[in-house]
Protein backbone atom coordinates (compact mmCIF):
# COMPACT_ATOMS: atom_id res chain seq x y z
CA UNK A 1 0.00 0.00 0.00
CA UNK A 2 1.21 3.59 -0.80
CA UNK A 3 2.33 5.01 2.68
CA UNK A 4 0.29 8.60 1.94
CA UNK A 5 -3.03 6.31 1.48
CA UNK A 6 -1.81 4.35 4.21
CA UNK A 7 -1.61 7.20 7.08
CA UNK A 8 -5.09 8.26 5.62
CA UNK A 9 -6.42 5.55 6.41
CA UNK A 10 -4.87 5.33 9.94
CA UNK A 11 -5.58 9.15 10.82
CA UNK A 12 -9.14 9.59 8.67
CA UNK A 13 -9.57 12.84 10.98
CA UNK A 14 -5.92 13.98 9.49
CA UNK A 15 -2.32 14.25 10.47
CA UNK A 16 0.78 15.98 10.54
CA UNK A 17 3.69 13.60 9.21
CA UNK A 18 5.53 13.90 6.11
CA UNK A 19 7.54 12.07 4.04
CA UNK A 20 10.92 13.46 2.79
CA UNK A 21 13.54 11.02 0.84
CA UNK A 22 11.78 8.16 1.93
CA UNK A 23 11.64 9.28 5.67
CA UNK A 24 8.52 9.37 7.52
CA UNK A 25 7.94 11.70 10.32
CA UNK A 26 5.38 13.70 12.16
CA UNK A 27 2.73 13.84 14.87
CA UNK A 28 -0.75 12.29 14.09
CA UNK A 29 -3.72 12.58 16.61
CA UNK A 30 -6.10 9.45 17.38
CA UNK A 31 -9.12 9.91 19.82
CA UNK A 32 -7.53 13.05 20.66
CA UNK A 33 -4.83 11.15 22.00
CA UNK A 34 -1.20 12.43 19.97
CA UNK A 35 1.06 9.65 18.12
CA UNK A 36 4.50 10.07 16.98
CA UNK A 37 4.70 8.26 13.17
CA UNK A 38 8.36 7.20 12.57
CA UNK A 39 9.22 5.08 9.42
CA UNK A 40 10.44 4.40 5.96
CA UNK A 41 8.45 3.86 2.52
CA UNK A 42 9.79 2.91 -1.04
CA UNK A 43 11.06 -0.19 -0.01
CA UNK A 44 13.94 2.19 1.11
CA UNK A 45 17.36 -0.01 2.27
CA UNK A 46 18.21 1.84 5.84
CA UNK A 47 21.38 3.20 5.42
CA UNK A 48 23.25 4.96 8.11
CA UNK A 49 21.40 8.50 7.40
CA UNK A 50 17.85 6.69 7.73
CA UNK A 51 18.38 4.85 10.81
CA UNK A 52 20.11 8.12 12.66
CA UNK A 53 16.94 9.75 11.73
CA UNK A 54 14.58 7.37 12.89
CA UNK A 55 16.20 7.30 16.31
CA UNK A 56 16.47 11.11 16.36
CA UNK A 57 12.73 11.30 15.89
CA UNK A 58 11.98 8.34 18.99
CA UNK A 59 14.97 10.25 21.10
CA UNK A 60 12.82 13.83 20.48
CA UNK A 61 9.45 11.53 21.35
CA UNK A 62 11.28 10.74 24.85
CA UNK A 63 12.49 13.71 25.27
CA UNK A 64 9.64 16.02 24.33
CA UNK A 65 6.70 14.28 24.98
CA UNK A 66 6.89 11.55 28.08
CA UNK A 67 4.81 8.50 27.65
CA UNK A 68 3.08 9.68 23.60
CA UNK A 69 2.86 6.16 21.70
CA UNK A 70 5.05 5.27 18.91
CA UNK A 71 4.09 3.98 16.25
CA UNK A 72 6.69 2.77 13.33
CA UNK A 73 5.27 2.08 9.70
CA UNK A 74 7.45 -0.14 8.14
CA UNK A 75 8.85 -0.96 4.17
CA UNK A 76 12.01 -1.47 3.49
CA UNK A 77 14.18 -3.71 1.49
CA UNK A 78 16.60 -4.65 4.18
CA UNK A 79 20.27 -3.24 5.11
CA UNK A 80 21.92 -0.72 2.72
CA UNK A 81 24.47 -3.33 0.92
CA UNK A 82 27.32 -0.61 0.50
CA UNK A 83 30.92 -0.61 1.32
CA UNK A 84 30.76 3.01 2.76
CA UNK A 85 27.53 2.05 5.30
CA UNK A 86 30.10 -0.67 6.94
CA UNK A 87 33.21 1.56 6.76
CA UNK A 88 31.31 3.25 9.09
CA UNK A 89 30.06 0.53 10.88
CA UNK A 90 26.31 0.38 9.68
CA UNK A 91 25.44 -1.81 12.93
CA UNK A 92 26.25 0.97 15.15
CA UNK A 93 23.49 2.80 13.59
CA UNK A 94 20.74 -0.06 13.73
CA UNK A 95 21.95 -0.91 17.13
CA UNK A 96 21.68 2.64 18.40
CA UNK A 97 17.75 2.83 16.55
CA UNK A 98 16.79 -0.06 18.60
CA UNK A 99 18.30 0.62 21.64
CA UNK A 100 16.69 3.99 21.32
CA UNK A 101 13.16 2.08 20.84
CA UNK A 102 14.40 0.19 23.58
CA UNK A 103 14.62 3.64 25.96
CA UNK A 104 11.08 4.21 24.63
CA UNK A 105 9.60 1.26 26.11
CA UNK A 106 11.58 1.48 29.71
CA UNK A 107 10.06 5.14 29.92
CA UNK A 108 6.67 4.00 29.35
CA UNK A 109 6.13 4.53 25.24
CA UNK A 110 3.98 1.81 23.88
CA UNK A 111 5.24 1.04 20.47
CA UNK A 112 2.99 -0.17 17.82
CA UNK A 113 4.51 -1.67 14.21
CA UNK A 114 3.10 -1.76 11.35
CA UNK A 115 4.74 -3.70 8.13
CA UNK A 116 2.61 -1.96 5.47
CA UNK A 117 4.57 -3.13 2.69
CA UNK A 118 8.05 -4.91 2.28
CA UNK A 119 10.49 -6.20 5.54
CA UNK A 120 13.32 -7.69 5.25
CA UNK A 121 16.14 -8.85 7.32
CA UNK A 122 18.44 -6.32 8.56
CA UNK A 123 16.10 -3.12 7.96
CA UNK A 124 13.79 -4.68 9.71
CA UNK A 125 15.16 -5.98 13.39
CA UNK A 126 15.81 -2.98 14.80
CA UNK A 127 12.82 -1.05 13.76
CA UNK A 128 9.66 -3.17 13.85
CA UNK A 129 10.60 -5.77 15.59
CA UNK A 130 11.65 -3.96 18.43
CA UNK A 131 8.15 -2.94 18.78
CA UNK A 132 6.02 -3.96 21.98
CA UNK A 133 3.85 -5.48 18.92
CA UNK A 134 4.68 -5.82 14.88
CA UNK A 135 1.35 -6.13 12.96
CA UNK A 136 1.47 -6.98 9.17
CA UNK A 137 -0.74 -5.73 6.45
CA UNK A 138 -2.13 -8.81 4.42
CA UNK A 139 -0.24 -7.83 1.11
CA UNK A 140 2.82 -7.17 3.30
CA UNK A 141 6.25 -9.08 2.70
CA UNK A 142 8.53 -10.59 5.68
CA UNK A 143 11.17 -12.44 4.33
CA UNK A 144 14.94 -12.72 5.77
CA UNK A 145 15.33 -13.64 1.77
CA UNK A 146 13.71 -15.30 -1.52
CA UNK A 147 13.42 -19.08 -1.63
CA UNK A 148 15.72 -19.07 -5.01
CA UNK A 149 18.58 -17.00 -2.84
CA UNK A 150 17.88 -19.50 0.28
CA UNK A 151 17.92 -22.76 -2.21
CA UNK A 152 21.74 -21.21 -3.64
CA UNK A 153 23.23 -20.48 -0.13
CA UNK A 154 21.75 -24.16 1.67
CA UNK A 155 22.45 -26.07 -1.26
CA UNK A 156 19.30 -27.12 -0.79
CA UNK A 157 17.04 -27.52 -4.12
CA UNK A 158 14.18 -24.93 -4.31
CA UNK A 159 11.73 -27.18 -5.79
CA UNK A 160 12.55 -29.01 -1.82
CA UNK A 161 12.40 -25.82 0.00
CA UNK A 162 8.93 -24.85 -1.19
CA UNK A 163 7.90 -28.02 -0.64
CA UNK A 164 8.87 -27.84 2.93
CA UNK A 165 7.62 -24.18 3.57
CA UNK A 166 3.82 -25.49 2.98
CA UNK A 167 4.19 -27.07 6.81
CA UNK A 168 7.14 -25.08 8.45
CA UNK A 169 6.79 -21.36 8.46
CA UNK A 170 10.61 -21.81 9.44
CA UNK A 171 11.28 -21.79 5.66
CA UNK A 172 8.67 -19.70 4.15
CA UNK A 173 8.41 -16.01 3.33
CA UNK A 174 5.16 -13.73 4.62
CA UNK A 175 3.13 -12.25 7.58
CA UNK A 176 1.05 -15.77 8.12
CA UNK A 177 4.34 -17.41 8.32
CA UNK A 178 5.45 -14.96 10.90
CA UNK A 179 1.82 -14.59 13.07
CA UNK A 180 2.54 -18.36 13.39
CA UNK A 181 6.26 -18.36 14.84
CA UNK A 182 5.08 -15.13 16.92
CA UNK A 183 6.95 -12.62 15.52
CA UNK A 184 3.97 -11.22 13.93
CA UNK A 185 1.27 -10.06 16.28
CA UNK A 186 -1.58 -10.36 13.94
CA UNK A 187 -2.62 -9.19 10.32
CA UNK A 188 -4.55 -6.20 10.04
CA UNK A 189 -8.09 -5.74 8.01
CA UNK A 190 -10.64 -3.21 7.16
CA UNK A 191 -10.81 -0.83 9.55
CA UNK A 192 -7.11 0.42 10.21
CA UNK A 193 -7.61 3.19 12.48
CA UNK A 194 -9.71 0.65 14.89
CA UNK A 195 -7.01 -1.76 14.25
CA UNK A 196 -4.11 0.31 15.81
CA UNK A 197 -6.64 1.80 18.54
CA UNK A 198 -7.06 -1.85 19.84
CA UNK A 199 -3.30 -2.36 19.01
CA UNK A 200 -2.67 0.34 21.55
CA UNK A 201 -4.63 -1.18 24.01
CA UNK A 202 -3.33 -4.10 23.77
CA UNK A 203 0.50 -2.86 24.11
CA UNK A 204 2.16 -5.34 26.42
CA UNK A 205 5.69 -4.26 27.11
CA UNK A 206 7.19 -8.01 27.91
CA UNK A 207 8.08 -9.54 24.74
CA UNK A 208 6.04 -12.54 24.76
CA UNK A 209 6.79 -13.38 20.95
CA UNK A 210 8.17 -17.26 21.88
CA UNK A 211 5.28 -18.27 23.80
CA UNK A 212 2.83 -16.86 20.74
CA UNK A 213 5.27 -18.95 18.82
CA UNK A 214 4.54 -22.22 21.05
CA UNK A 215 0.78 -21.37 21.11
CA UNK A 216 0.63 -21.11 17.19
CA UNK A 217 2.63 -23.83 16.78
CA UNK A 218 4.94 -22.25 14.22
CA UNK A 219 7.69 -22.35 16.64
CA UNK A 220 7.67 -25.11 19.15
CA UNK A 221 11.16 -24.99 20.11
CA UNK A 222 12.13 -21.58 21.46
CA UNK A 223 9.81 -21.01 24.46
CA UNK A 224 11.34 -24.61 25.47
CA UNK A 225 14.56 -23.98 25.69
CA UNK A 226 13.97 -20.72 27.10
CA UNK A 227 11.86 -22.71 30.28
CA UNK A 228 14.52 -25.42 30.36
CA UNK A 229 17.83 -22.86 30.64
CA UNK A 230 16.12 -20.67 33.45
CA UNK A 231 14.60 -23.63 35.22
CA UNK A 232 18.48 -25.20 35.42
CA UNK A 233 19.58 -21.70 36.27
CA UNK A 234 17.52 -21.48 39.39
CA UNK A 235 18.68 -24.93 40.11
CA UNK A 236 22.57 -24.07 40.11
CA UNK A 237 21.71 -20.66 42.04
CA UNK A 238 20.02 -23.09 44.87
CA UNK A 239 23.08 -25.62 45.33
CA UNK A 240 25.08 -22.92 46.59
CA UNK B 1 50.48 -17.02 24.17
CA UNK B 2 47.35 -18.87 23.33
CA UNK B 3 45.38 -17.87 20.00
CA UNK B 4 41.95 -17.15 20.82
CA UNK B 5 41.44 -17.30 16.91
CA UNK B 6 41.85 -20.47 16.93
CA UNK B 7 40.48 -21.81 19.81
CA UNK B 8 36.70 -23.70 19.85
CA UNK B 9 34.38 -21.69 21.96
CA UNK B 10 34.50 -24.86 24.57
CA UNK B 11 38.59 -24.66 24.77
CA UNK B 12 37.59 -20.21 24.97
CA UNK B 13 35.68 -21.00 27.98
CA UNK B 14 37.84 -23.14 29.11
CA UNK B 15 40.44 -20.59 28.99
CA UNK B 16 38.71 -17.57 30.35
CA UNK B 17 36.05 -18.98 33.13
CA UNK B 18 36.80 -20.69 36.27
CA UNK B 19 34.06 -23.06 38.11
CA UNK B 20 32.05 -23.41 34.79
CA UNK B 21 28.53 -25.08 34.81
CA UNK B 22 26.97 -25.31 31.70
CA UNK B 23 23.13 -24.93 31.14
CA UNK B 24 21.66 -27.19 28.63
CA UNK B 25 24.78 -29.54 27.97
CA UNK B 26 24.88 -31.15 25.12
CA UNK B 27 22.04 -33.33 24.39
CA UNK B 28 20.14 -34.54 21.40
CA UNK B 29 17.17 -33.12 22.51
CA UNK B 30 18.70 -29.41 22.19
CA UNK B 31 19.16 -29.61 18.86
CA UNK B 32 17.46 -27.64 15.54
CA UNK B 33 14.65 -29.25 14.42
CA UNK B 34 14.93 -28.06 11.65
CA UNK B 35 18.09 -28.63 9.82
CA UNK B 36 17.42 -32.51 9.33
CA UNK B 37 14.57 -31.41 7.04
CA UNK B 38 17.12 -29.69 4.99
CA UNK B 39 19.60 -32.99 5.48
CA UNK B 40 22.12 -30.66 7.05
CA UNK B 41 24.02 -31.76 10.01
CA UNK B 42 23.10 -30.55 13.80
CA UNK B 43 25.11 -29.87 16.65
CA UNK B 44 24.24 -31.31 20.08
CA UNK B 45 24.77 -27.62 21.61
CA UNK B 46 23.57 -26.08 18.22
CA UNK B 47 26.70 -24.33 18.23
CA UNK B 48 26.61 -22.08 21.68
CA UNK B 49 27.83 -22.79 25.23
CA UNK B 50 25.79 -21.36 27.49
CA UNK B 51 26.21 -21.22 31.36
CA UNK B 52 27.43 -19.27 34.96
CA UNK B 53 31.07 -19.17 36.26
CA UNK B 54 33.54 -17.33 37.90
CA UNK B 55 36.34 -14.78 36.20
CA UNK B 56 38.69 -12.96 38.45
CA UNK B 57 36.53 -14.45 41.55
CA UNK B 58 33.16 -12.73 40.42
CA UNK B 59 29.88 -14.78 39.59
CA UNK B 60 29.71 -14.15 35.26
CA UNK B 61 26.85 -15.42 33.31
CA UNK B 62 28.85 -16.83 29.79
CA UNK B 63 27.81 -17.26 26.42
CA UNK B 64 30.34 -18.81 24.16
CA UNK B 65 29.34 -19.30 20.24
CA UNK B 66 31.38 -21.82 18.12
CA UNK B 67 32.67 -20.46 14.68
CA UNK B 68 32.97 -24.17 13.74
CA UNK B 69 29.29 -25.02 13.46
CA UNK B 70 27.57 -23.35 10.68
CA UNK B 71 30.03 -20.42 11.08
CA UNK B 72 28.28 -19.21 14.82
CA UNK B 73 24.98 -18.29 13.03
CA UNK B 74 22.10 -17.88 15.01
CA UNK B 75 19.00 -20.56 14.69
CA UNK B 76 16.00 -21.34 16.59
CA UNK B 77 17.57 -23.06 19.73
CA UNK B 78 20.61 -21.28 19.58
CA UNK B 79 18.33 -17.74 19.71
CA UNK B 80 16.68 -19.29 22.76
CA UNK B 81 19.45 -20.59 24.57
CA UNK B 82 21.17 -17.13 24.56
CA UNK B 83 17.55 -16.05 25.34
CA UNK B 84 17.33 -17.75 28.29
CA UNK B 85 20.53 -17.20 29.47
CA UNK B 86 19.87 -13.63 29.50
CA UNK B 87 16.22 -14.07 31.47
CA UNK B 88 18.42 -15.73 34.26
CA UNK B 89 20.76 -13.21 34.59
CA UNK B 90 18.08 -10.90 35.50
CA UNK B 91 16.89 -12.72 37.67
CA UNK B 92 19.80 -14.18 39.50
CA UNK B 93 21.90 -10.83 38.81
CA UNK B 94 25.94 -12.18 38.40
CA UNK B 95 28.28 -9.00 38.38
CA UNK B 96 28.28 -9.37 34.34
CA UNK B 97 27.32 -11.19 31.20
CA UNK B 98 30.23 -12.05 29.08
CA UNK B 99 29.15 -12.73 25.19
CA UNK B 100 32.24 -14.52 23.48
CA UNK B 101 30.51 -13.56 20.08
CA UNK B 102 31.53 -15.39 16.93
CA UNK B 103 28.57 -15.52 14.44
CA UNK B 104 27.91 -14.78 10.69
CA UNK B 105 24.21 -13.80 12.15
CA UNK B 106 20.93 -15.36 11.17
CA UNK B 107 20.79 -18.65 10.21
CA UNK B 108 19.77 -19.01 6.82
CA UNK B 109 18.78 -22.65 7.22
CA UNK B 110 16.00 -21.24 9.62
CA UNK B 111 15.82 -17.99 8.52
CA UNK B 112 12.19 -16.83 9.95
CA UNK B 113 12.93 -18.00 12.98
CA UNK B 114 16.38 -16.80 13.50
CA UNK B 115 15.81 -13.59 12.65
CA UNK B 116 13.00 -13.40 15.13
CA UNK B 117 15.34 -14.95 17.55
CA UNK B 118 18.36 -12.25 17.38
CA UNK B 119 15.80 -9.25 17.96
CA UNK B 120 14.70 -11.11 21.24
CA UNK B 121 18.49 -11.29 21.74
CA UNK B 122 18.71 -8.13 21.53
CA UNK B 123 15.28 -7.25 23.66
CA UNK B 124 16.76 -9.81 26.39
CA UNK B 125 20.29 -8.33 26.21
CA UNK B 126 19.02 -5.01 26.66
CA UNK B 127 16.88 -6.08 29.40
CA UNK B 128 19.63 -7.57 31.51
CA UNK B 129 21.80 -3.58 31.14
CA UNK B 130 18.08 -2.32 32.79
CA UNK B 131 18.68 -4.78 35.62
CA UNK B 132 21.95 -3.13 36.18
CA UNK B 133 24.34 -6.19 34.99
CA UNK B 134 26.82 -4.94 32.60
CA UNK B 135 26.92 -7.20 29.47
CA UNK B 136 30.77 -7.48 27.88
CA UNK B 137 30.99 -9.08 24.12
CA UNK B 138 33.91 -10.38 23.44
CA UNK B 139 35.21 -10.82 19.29
CA UNK B 140 38.57 -12.65 18.67
CA UNK B 141 36.97 -15.37 16.35
CA UNK B 142 38.08 -16.02 12.63
CA UNK B 143 34.20 -16.34 11.35
CA UNK B 144 34.29 -12.30 13.20
CA UNK B 145 30.46 -11.16 14.10
CA UNK B 146 28.18 -9.91 11.48
CA UNK B 147 24.16 -9.82 11.06
CA UNK B 148 22.31 -9.68 13.62
CA UNK B 149 24.86 -10.26 15.97
CA UNK B 150 26.94 -7.15 14.89
CA UNK B 151 24.07 -5.08 15.71
CA UNK B 152 23.96 -7.55 19.20
CA UNK B 153 26.80 -6.80 19.75
CA UNK B 154 26.78 -2.75 19.63
CA UNK B 155 24.03 -3.20 22.45
CA UNK B 156 26.47 -4.43 24.93
CA UNK B 157 28.15 -1.69 27.20
CA UNK B 158 31.67 -3.37 26.13
CA UNK B 159 33.44 -4.66 23.20
CA UNK B 160 36.56 -6.07 23.37
CA UNK B 161 38.28 -6.79 19.65
CA UNK B 162 41.88 -8.60 18.69
CA UNK B 163 43.13 -6.77 15.60
CA UNK B 164 42.13 -9.98 13.55
CA UNK B 165 38.56 -9.91 14.96
CA UNK B 166 35.86 -8.52 12.31
CA UNK B 167 32.84 -6.46 13.44
CA UNK B 168 29.95 -5.56 11.06
CA UNK B 169 26.58 -5.94 9.25
CA UNK B 170 26.72 -6.97 5.75
CA UNK B 171 29.81 -9.40 5.33
CA UNK B 172 31.69 -8.50 2.16
CA UNK B 173 30.43 -11.52 -0.40
CA UNK B 174 27.44 -10.43 0.23
CA UNK B 175 28.13 -6.68 -0.41
CA UNK B 176 30.11 -7.91 -3.70
CA UNK B 177 26.90 -10.18 -5.19
CA UNK B 178 24.31 -6.98 -4.37
CA UNK B 179 26.14 -4.24 -5.93
CA UNK B 180 29.27 -5.68 -7.99
CA UNK B 181 33.29 -5.93 -7.38
CA UNK B 182 34.00 -2.22 -7.94
CA UNK B 183 31.59 -1.72 -4.47
CA UNK B 184 33.75 -3.93 -2.67
CA UNK B 185 36.05 -6.68 -3.41
CA UNK B 186 35.91 -9.57 -1.07
CA UNK B 187 38.90 -11.08 -2.00
CA UNK B 188 40.87 -7.71 -1.33
CA UNK B 189 41.95 -9.05 2.48
CA UNK B 190 43.54 -5.93 2.98
CA UNK B 191 40.49 -3.47 2.37
CA UNK B 192 38.49 -6.34 4.25
CA UNK B 193 40.18 -6.04 6.89
CA UNK B 194 40.72 -2.09 7.09
CA UNK B 195 36.97 -1.86 6.66
CA UNK B 196 35.59 -4.42 9.48
CA UNK B 197 38.53 -5.46 11.56
CA UNK B 198 39.57 -4.14 15.24
CA UNK B 199 41.95 -1.50 14.87
CA UNK B 200 39.38 0.23 12.56
CA UNK B 201 36.28 -0.26 14.88
CA UNK B 202 38.80 0.75 18.26
CA UNK B 203 39.89 4.27 16.55
CA UNK B 204 35.74 4.86 15.01
CA UNK B 205 35.30 3.94 18.53
CA UNK B 206 32.85 0.49 18.44
CA UNK B 207 34.90 -1.10 20.36
CA UNK B 208 36.29 -0.09 23.92
CA UNK B 209 39.35 -2.22 24.38
CA UNK B 210 42.04 -3.60 22.38
CA UNK B 211 44.10 -6.74 22.58
CA UNK B 212 46.77 -9.19 21.23
CA UNK B 213 45.04 -12.02 20.10
CA UNK B 214 46.22 -14.19 23.10
CA UNK B 215 43.80 -15.99 26.03
CA UNK B 216 44.88 -13.98 28.75
CA UNK B 217 45.14 -10.15 27.11
CA UNK B 218 41.38 -10.92 26.43
CA UNK B 219 40.58 -11.84 30.28
CA UNK B 220 42.35 -9.08 31.76
CA UNK B 221 40.20 -6.91 29.20
CA UNK B 222 36.88 -8.70 30.35
CA UNK B 223 38.07 -7.85 34.50
CA UNK B 224 39.30 -4.40 32.98
CA UNK B 225 35.46 -4.16 31.36
CA UNK B 226 33.96 -4.99 34.65
CA UNK B 227 35.72 -2.83 36.78
CA UNK B 228 35.20 0.05 35.02
CA UNK B 229 30.66 -0.61 34.54
CA UNK B 230 30.79 -0.37 38.20
CA UNK B 231 31.96 3.57 37.91
CA UNK B 232 29.18 4.18 34.86
CA UNK B 233 25.92 3.81 34.19
CA UNK B 234 24.83 0.10 32.74
CA UNK B 235 21.66 0.73 31.72
CA UNK B 236 20.41 2.62 28.86
CA UNK B 237 19.78 6.41 29.57
CA UNK B 238 18.61 9.53 27.57
CA UNK B 239 21.83 11.11 28.15
CA UNK B 240 23.49 8.43 27.03
CA UNK B 241 21.35 7.61 24.20
CA UNK B 242 21.45 11.85 22.76
CA UNK B 243 25.36 11.79 23.26
CA UNK B 244 25.63 8.40 21.18
CA UNK B 245 23.37 10.29 18.82
CA UNK B 246 25.81 12.94 18.61
CA UNK B 247 28.53 10.81 17.97
CA UNK B 248 27.35 8.98 15.12
CA UNK B 249 26.00 11.91 13.39
CA UNK B 250 29.59 13.67 14.11
CA UNK B 251 31.00 10.68 12.64
CA UNK B 252 28.78 10.92 9.34
CA UNK B 253 29.50 14.62 9.04
CA UNK B 254 33.01 14.10 9.47
CA UNK B 255 33.99 10.66 7.55
CA UNK B 256 30.74 10.23 5.11
CA UNK B 257 32.38 11.87 2.40
CA UNK B 258 35.67 9.37 2.72
CA UNK B 259 35.85 6.34 0.41
CA UNK B 260 38.67 4.48 2.41
CA UNK B 261 39.19 3.74 5.83
CA UNK B 262 42.63 4.97 5.82
CA UNK B 263 41.52 8.26 4.61
CA UNK B 264 39.26 8.79 8.33
CA UNK B 265 42.42 7.58 10.06
CA UNK B 266 44.34 10.32 8.33
CA UNK B 267 41.58 12.61 9.08
CA UNK B 268 41.55 11.87 12.69
CA UNK B 269 45.46 12.81 12.96
CA UNK B 270 46.96 9.60 12.01
CA UNK B 271 50.17 10.40 10.79
CA UNK B 272 50.78 7.34 8.29
CA UNK B 273 47.96 5.48 8.04
CA UNK B 274 49.36 3.12 5.89
CA UNK B 275 51.53 1.70 8.16
CA UNK B 276 48.56 0.75 10.60
CA UNK B 277 48.23 -2.53 9.31
CA UNK B 278 51.98 -3.80 9.84
CA UNK B 279 51.80 -2.64 13.75
CA UNK B 280 51.92 -4.49 16.88
CA UNK B 281 49.32 -4.60 18.68
CA UNK B 282 50.87 -2.42 21.59
CA UNK B 283 52.35 -0.17 19.44
CA UNK B 284 49.12 0.64 17.50
CA UNK B 285 47.43 1.68 20.94
CA UNK B 286 50.58 3.88 21.82
CA UNK B 287 50.80 5.45 18.46
CA UNK B 288 46.82 6.39 18.55
CA UNK B 289 46.38 6.91 21.90
CA UNK B 290 46.06 10.88 21.58
CA UNK B 291 44.11 11.21 18.70
CA UNK B 292 41.39 8.66 19.49
CA UNK B 293 38.92 11.18 20.97
CA UNK B 294 35.81 11.17 22.47
CA UNK B 295 34.99 8.89 20.01
CA UNK B 296 34.68 6.28 22.66
CA UNK B 297 30.98 6.78 24.25
CA UNK B 298 28.72 4.26 24.24
CA UNK B 299 24.74 4.54 24.40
Amino acid sequence: MDSRQLLAQLFPHGHEVTIADDFISGTATLDGQGISVIGTSSHTPIGVEIALAQARAVLATVRDYPQRPILLLVDTQGQRLRHRDEMLGINSYMAHLGKCLELARQSDHKIIALVYDQALSGGFVTSGMMADACYALPGATIRVMGLPAMARITKVAEEKLTALALHNPVFAPGPKNYERMGGVQAIWNGDLAQCLRDALLQADPRDQRSELGQQRGGRRKSQQVIDAVMLQAAQTAQVE
Amino acid sequence: MSSYLEATARQRVAALISDFTEFLPPAKEWTSPHLPQLNAPVSFDDGVIIGRGTIDGKQVYVAAQEGGFMGGAVGEVHGAKLVGLMRAAVIHKPQALVLLAESGGVRLHEANAGLIAVSEVMRALLAVRAAGIPVIVVIGGSNGCFGGMGIVSRCANVIIMSEEARLAMSGPEVIETANGVEEFDSRDRALVWRTTGGKHRYLLGDCKMLVADDDAAFKAAIVQGMQDSIQSEVALSLAALEAEQEMLTARLQDFGNKTDPMDIWAAMGVEHPEDIAMLDTQVFLQLTASIRQTERQHG
